[in-house]
Parts: structure tokens; sequence; C-alpha cells
């Protein structure tokens, strides 16, 4: 197999979802010298922003999202080490978690994948977290960003709460908040006074590279 | 055990010897931007349609959930109820995460309304139970913590201390109905398998009623109104006795009234068969 035709394998396979293809080819390129980073940029992250498009289109239905996501997870595992030995640094660091009193989750894991595809460094708190959690793991990883996910629109004020815990525990200016959810706007986010809202995984992610790119060039002006 | 709810005029019966309990969702700003934004502005036009579509589909309660977070959801709930209970004689579902908001809720409602929902959180409990307790309601309580147990043992203990907690505060088993937790099959392919594993437990060990969120089944996927109809089907006949569901889906009411006449709660099928003859008189006079 050529090289070019690994990557169309890995793209279309992550498409479909067919995750011991997608492991196999993986692996496969990895043993003929192919480059971690050029199956994960040309082939894996495409594909998986491909199916994310379909989803937003509504030619994608949710287990084609979940399984394409595993797919592109089971090769992240093999390549991840690899494309640490190579001295590629994390983009940044995630701190990532839905709310208080909400539940769901399927929206933030496929964003964690996607960032983690993108070379973030993820630290997921489940479901349902207490701000003084999302406290404590900020203290902890000292993330370049928090992810805030709320599917409710019940529990949107959670934002809220969890910024002034930020705030009052005097680290609201060393961290980047994002939020995110199916029933959160610009408007609310911007309210609540988030520095970033997106409204799927694709765009979370640029807007995620953006912002710490902004951050780091003016560090106490968020 | 039969759980009563009662608007100013009309009394619903829940129970497992009872016609399946179908409780209206769509009085909700989830996933409807333009229900929200007219929230935000006062604007309560909306609910209006919401109850006429609702009570034609067939529904027997009505679910309310003001909840937005850029409007006062305290107000927002007096008025709703108040309106609603103007609309229609069904009893009513008050929906709030905002203790302030369930209490305005029961402040305004008429009778005996059912509280939507206590977890088995103890913060929850010692907040919600009170209230319950104080207007003569009934709560719903779901079967998790804080986090969602994926094996139905689990889940069942968590409604154990949920209507023991409840029988503390002086209220019966019969006004505690459980939601077993229905979750996207699309999300977890066991979501359904667990839920009637957890919905048989909960029916043998405790005998309470229960309900659930339906149209959370099929989040995401295509047919979700076929999809609803079977998982209410299947979910009738291992004991779930009411759903918080699309009242505006002939499929998902049919399917249900369908479950009750072959489960033997529709005896000789008069309520089936009177149903039938409603839509030919319907039919007959849309075409006249």
């Amino acid at each position: 197999m050529t090289h070019d035709e690994i990557l169309q394998g890995l793209y279309d396979n992550t498409l479909i979802g067919n995750a011991p293809e997608v492991k196999d080819l993986t692996n496969a390129g990895l043993a003929d010298g192919m480059d971690p980073e050029k199956m994960l940029y040309d082939a894996l992250i495409p594909s998986l922003e491909e199916v994310g498009a379909r989803f937003e289109r509504g030619d994608f239905f949710v287990p084609e999202m979940l399984i394409a996501a595993r797919a592109m997870q089971g090769a992240l595992d093999i390549l991840r080490p690899l494309l640490a030995e190579t001295g590629a640094k994390p983009i940044g660091t995630f701190v990532m978690g839905t709310v208080k009193g909400d539940v769901h989750d399927i929206g933030k894991n496929l964003v964690n994948i996607m960032l983690e595809g993108a070379g973030f460094t993820v630290h997921d708190l489940g479901v349902n977290v207490a701000p003084e959690r999302f406290v404590e793991e900020v203290q902890k990883h000292e993330p370049d960003i928090v992810g805030f996910s709320a599917f409710l629109t019940t529990t949107m004020p959670m934002f809220k709460a969890n910024i002034n815990a930020l705030q009052k525990a005097g680290l609201r200016d060393q961290v980047i908040v994002m939020v995110g959810g199916a029933p959160v706007t610009k408007e609310y986010a911007d309210a609540v006074g988030a520095d970033g809202y997106a409204a799927d995984a694709s765009t979370a992610v640029r807007l995620a590279k953006a912002l710490i790119e902004q951050h780091r060039q003016e560090p106490a002006a968020v | 055990m039969d759980t009563v709810l009662q608007s100013r005029s009309k009394t619903v019966v829940i129970g497992s010897d009872k016609p399946f309990c179908v409780i209206g969702e769509r009085i909700n700003p989830t996933g409807r931007k333009a229900f929200q934004a007219q929230l935000q502005a006062g604007d309560l036009s909306q609910i209006e349609i919401d109850v006429s579509e609702q009570v034609a589909g067939g529904a027997d309660v009505l679910d309310v959930n003001v909840g937005d977070p850029l409007a006062d959801e305290i107000e927002l709930m007096r008025s709703a109820i108040q309106l609603v209970q103007n609309l229609t004689d069904l009893p009513l579902v008050i929906d709030s995460s905002v203790i302030e908001a369930l209490e305005a809720g029961l402040g305004a409602y008429e009778g005996k309304a059912l509280v939507n929902s206590v977890t088995g959180e103890d913060e929850r409990l010692e907040a919600i139970l009170p209230l319950v307790a104080k207007h003569g309601a009934a709560v719903i309580g779901l079967a998790n913590d804080d986090e969602i147990p994926m094996e139905p043992e689990r889940r069942l203990e968590v409604a154990r201390k949920i209507v023991s907690v409840a029988g503390d505060h002086g209220i019966p088993p019969e006004d505690v109905v459980i939601d077993p937790l229905a979750m996207p099959v699309g999300a977890e392919p066991r979501a359904v398998t667990l839920f009637i594993e957890t919905v048989r437990l909960i029916r043998d060990d405790l005998g309470v009623n229960m309900t659930c969120g339906a149209s959370n089944t099929s989040f995401g996927l295509p047919g979700r109104h076929v999809l609803g109809a079977g998982f209410l089907g299947i979910a009738a006949s291992h004991g779930l006795t009411s759903a918080i569901m699309d009242a505006r889906a002939p499929v998902c009411v049919e399917a249900v009234r369908a479950a009750d006449f072959l489960l033997g709660h529709d005896e000789w099928g008069g309520r089936w068969i009177a149903a039938h003859r409603a839509k030919q008189a319907a039919q007959a006079a849309g075409n006249a």
C-alpha cells in the first residue's frame, strides 16, 4: 500500500467509524515509516471535521459521529506517545466538564476528541461538575482554558456560578473560559462573561487556538 | 399504587392498571431559540399554541418548563402556571431546577401538581421535598445522584432512597413517581435495555409509578417519532406507567393507546375504538 493509499484509507475508515481498520492502517503506516503528524493532520483530523460538517448539515446522526470519534481515538492512542517523542509540544491544556445539575456529555466528549486530535491535552472532569471542583482542577492543572458544557437552559446559569467561583479563588485572570452546549448562544456567553463560545466542535478547536494565541500575547488583559 | 393529580376540575390517576399517562413535554424552551427569545421578552403567547396542540394530540397532563437563564424564571413560572390553568383543565407538572421557581409555580397552582424533579442528592432532597409536602403535591424522583449509575441495581438504590426520604417528609410512596432515566440509544447501545431492566426492578421492588423523558431515547437520530413509539410500547409492557413525551406526535400517542389496549388497560378496546371514531368524524368534518 502506498502512503497515499494509507492516508486515504485512514480518512475513509474514520468517516465510517471502522475502528479496527483505522487502527490497523495506523500501525501499517508507522511500520512503513510514515510521519505520525502527517497521518493525524492529513487524514484523521480532516476526516473527523468532515463528520462534524455532515452532522451539522443533518446528513450524519449521533451514532455515526460517535463511532467516527471512537475510531479516531483508537488511532490517537497509538500516535500520541510518538507525537510527544518528536517533541511536538501540546498546543494547550484544557480542563473540561459538564456543569453541575447537568449530565449530558455527548457534545462535550466530541469536543474533547477534536481537541486531543488537534494536539491539546484535555483533563475531562465528566458530568455534574460543581464550581468548587472546577476551581480545584484549574488550580491543579493550570490549564490554558477551562471549558463548561451545558445542555439545558436550566443549567446554563452554572456558567456564571463557575466564573464567580474562579474569580473568588483569584484564578479568573489566569485561565480562558470557553462555554458551549446546544442551548447556549454567543449572546449568553458574553452576558455571563465567558471569553469564548463555539457552536460546534471544529469551531471550538479553532477558537481555542486563537484565544490561546491572543492570551499569550496579552496575558493580563483577559 | 395510584398517583392522583388534580387541576381545579379534573383528576388524572397514574397507576399500573390505568391507561398510560401522557405528559406533554412541549412547554419547554430547550432547543427552541424563538421561544427562548419570547420568554426573555416576557411574551407567553407561544404557550397558548403549545397547550392547544398538546390537548388536541391527546395529552393527559402538561409539563410546564419556562427555564431561561436570561429571563426571570420565578416570575415567568408564576405567570405560565396561571395562564395554562386558564387554557386547559389538565393537571400540570411544574418543571424547574430552580427551587424558587418550583415554589412560585406551586403557589400559583390550584390542585395537586407533580413537581419535576428531585434527584437522590441530599441537598436537592432537603430543598425540594419540604416544598412538595407543604403544597400536598407529588414529585418526580430521578434515579441518579451526583452521577448517572449505569447499573440498574444502583438506580434502584437511588430510587429507594428518594422514596424513603420522601416518607420522612410525610410524602407517601404513591406521590413519588420515579424516573428510571431514559438515555439516548444513539450514544449508548445499552441505554434502552438498561432502562427496561431498571423499570422492572423498580416495579417489582418499590411498586411505585414511573415516568421518563421518552424523547431522550431518540436524540440525534432520524425517525424520532417511530423510535419513540417503539420505545413507549416496550417500556409500558415492562411497567412504565407514564412518560413526558411529544403529545403532538400521533404515532407516539397512538403507540401508547395501543399498548393500553394490548396490555389490558383498555378493556374491550373502548378507548381505542372511540379514538378511531373521533378521527373518522374529524376527517368527515374536514371533507365536508
